[in-house]
């Protein structure tokens, strides 16, 4: 299929900055919908607000930006009245964990058939730098102007917590990968939480010293590693990647397909 | 048994609400539990599967209220129901729904407050919540009634307004009227209109704008699923769908917004009147309390005084028109209601003489009383108690 029809090119140029990772996983996504073959007029985007929430504009799905942090339960909605639709979530960090944490744990919990995807660049960007529930101690943010006192989240942990059936991590370094995860997070039937690690230079990168896009992709090249290699087992303070569940769970719409034969039965 | 028996019921008011949605056609309820509401989300849960629709008891009010917008997107008519609390949950998606053209329906079985207020008692003070309860411009419809039978049929106009304007609409019941029981004809199929929603016409494979309005002003809708893919943000938008902060195009949907509602003040106005011809005392009341202000008037025009009720079924847009002309001949116009003049200051607005306009009230949790409200008239006419 031609990517031309994927996306809506009187849309661009997108409003990212130079060096932001979302655009790495548009790519990916793209690619991933390509390969799979998918019918565009079965692929729904909802997002919520902030940087990332803007990828559903450049999509030419059926698509929904929505409030900050209510992404999951617009696409709820969606997916309940019509679950023959492939329904993607990009979130931020703190849209899918600050405002609408309450949302994605119950997400989670239904088993839903959503690919929710966690664009965690441990920042708010579209507001100018403030600290997420991502940050982690230390980090130093317009509201942390002397280092963010707040413990993180650890999404993975979370997301297995609340009863996610797929649960991922990857890097916009590791593209291939990527693609991959994606893939199967989009195959698999049942809610789907997928954490990217995108980096953002202009406010995480350079408020923390820590460089700009390439330096920022290194180290994630270079504090990541694979569940089950080697690298993980010599150094477990490095972060893991990889698929961390996959399970076949009850899925929540047909479940509710089940209610709606029992109903009639009666 | 005859049809006619069978079919009358004698069923709550919450109950003839959710008959009056099954009626209009709704297919998708998300909602939270809350006091005096939660008896429509409990019919919905046994109704809506029964007919392929979709019940989902979601995690906060918010959640249900952005579901509801989810699934009118994905072509269903959907709706919510709460109370006070809850509605304040809601009115981040409700503007939502405003600003992106979304039908919908939100239910306010309205209880005593501020915050959680009286719980299991009445009141109906989100007149204004329900009208600015937003941030920023739009217009709101918002219907009461004052019995089951018309808790029935407003239901179902809910949705027709909803369908016709792309709009979110609410329904301002109270306590009493969504736990009190009286009989219910349900009409027969066909009785009452029932608008579906206006699907566009243009082909696929031909550009289709989600918000370019026919001549008419409606926007025909395609359905998320359907041939058409489109964006809809809560951004300011152009016909596209797509953000834009350009003045021109920012100025012109605010008036959109407003206009499609505020123009058809008069087309959107439903009351009911009683003994209204030669009144010189005129009530004006909606909800439970029209009721009581009903029965008083029954009995003093049984003792031959010249009294009568306005009872307003439309109080968004607020039928400014109407209160004018139905009390321009009264010598004084009392205002029944359970807050501290939410609609006696739109009526107040929209009369000649404001000065001639009073409040007859309650505050504490109770239904106003024909007593009370006759014995409050006594005071406002120098009679003593």
């Amino acid at each position: 299929m031609a990517y031309t029809d994927l996306i809506r090119e009187r849309f661009f140029p997108h409003i990212w900055c130079p060096g932001c990772g979302h655009g790495v996983v548009l790519n990916s996504l793209l690619h991933v919908v390509d390969e799979l073959g998918l019918d565009p007029r079965s692929m729904c985007m909802i997002s919520g607000i902030g940087c990332s929430a803007r990828i559903s504009g450049y999509v030419n799905f059926h698509t929904m930006h929505t409030m900050h942090g209510r992404a999951l339960p617009c696409a709820t909605g969606i997916k309940m009245s019509k679950p023959e639709l492939n329904v993607i979530v990009p979130m931020g960090d703190g849209d899918a964990m600050a405002i609408g944490g309450n949302h994605f744990i119950h997400a989670c919990r239904r088993n839903i058939d959503l690919t929710a995807i966690v664009l965690n660049n441990r920042i708010y960007g579209m507001t100018g730098g403030q600290y997420s529930p991502l940050s982690g101690r230390g980090i130093l943010a317009t509201t942390a102007p002397y280092g963010s006192i707040d413990n993180d989240f650890d999404t993975v942990s979370l997301a297995k917590g609340a009863g996610a059936s797929f649960v991922a991590r990857t890097t916009a370094f590791h593209v291939k990968e990527m693609a991959k995860i994606l893939k199967k997070a989009i195959n698999h039937k049942g809610f789907s939480a997928v954490e990217v690690m995108v980096q953002c230079p202009t406010y995480f990168g350079r408020k923390n010293k820590m460089g700009g896009a390439i330096d920022l992709l290194k180290s994630y090249r270079d504090n990541t590693a694979p569940l089950g290699s080697k690298k993980l087992e010599e150094n477990p303070e490095l972060i893991p990647r990889g698929i961390f569940v996959d399970e076949e769970r009850p899925e929540y719409c047909e479940e509710y397909a089940n209610v709606i034969a029992q109903a009639n039965e009666e | 048994m005859s049809q006619e028996t069978r079919n009358v019921r004698f069923v709550q008011g919450n109950e003839a609400c959710v008959r009056g949605a099954l009626y209009a056609g709704v297919k998708f309820f998300a909602g939270y539990p809350i006091t005096p509401s939660t008896e429509i989300a409990e019919h919905l849960a046994i109704q809506l599967p029964k007919i392929g629709g979709a019940f989902i008891q979601m995690e906060d009010e918010i959640a249900s209220m952005c579901a509801v917008c989810g699934a009118s997107l994905a072509g269903r008519k959907a709706m919510t129901a709460t109370s006070g609390p809850g509605f304040s949950l809601k009115q981040e998606a409700i503007g939502y729904a405003a600003m992106a053209e979304i039908p919908c329906v939100i239910v306010d079985v309205q209880r005593a407050g501020p915050s959680t207020g009286l719980a299991t008692k009445v009141g109906q003070a989100d007149v204004n919540q329900a009208r600015w309860g937003t941030h920023g411009e739009h217009s709101i419809v918002a219907l009461t009634a004052s019995t089951i039978q018309d808790m029935f049929s407003i239901t179902v106009q809910a949705f027709n307004i909803a369908e016709t304007y792309r709009t979110p609409v609410i329904l301002l019941f109270d306590e009493v009227m969504g736990h009190m029981r009286e009989s219910l004809t349900i009409p027969e199929a066909g009785e009452l209109s029932v608008v579906e929603r206006l699907k566009t016409d243009v082909k696929p494979g031909v550009n289709y704008h989600p918000y370019l309005a026919r001549e008419d002003g409606r926007l025909p809708m395609s359905d998320y699923g359907e041939e058409h893919r489109f964006h809809v943000t809560g951004l300011f938008h152009d016909i596209w769908g797509f953000p834009t902060e350009q003045p021109q195009q920012v100025d012109k949907l605010v008036h959109h917004l407003v206009d499609k509602i505020e123009t058809r003040v008069n087309e959107l106005a439903m009351w009911k009147e009683f003994y209204l011809d030669d009144a010189e005392e005129v009530l004006v009341s909606y909800g439970s309390c029209a009721r009581s202000a009903r029965h008083l008037v029954e009995s003093r025009r049984q003792k031959g005084h010249k009294i009568g009720l306005l009872e307003l079924q439309t109080i968004w847009p607020f039928p400014k028109d109407l209160v004018r002309e139905k009390t321009a001949n009264a010598k004084n116009v009392y205002v029944v209601e359970l807050n501290m003049g939410q609609v006696l200051s739109q009526v107040k607005q929209a009369v000649k003489d404001p000065d001639r306009v009073y409040l007859v009230n309650r505050l504490d949790g109770t239904l106003v009383t024909p007593t009370d409200i006759g014995k409050i008239m006594r005071v406002i006419e120098g009679k003593g108690i």
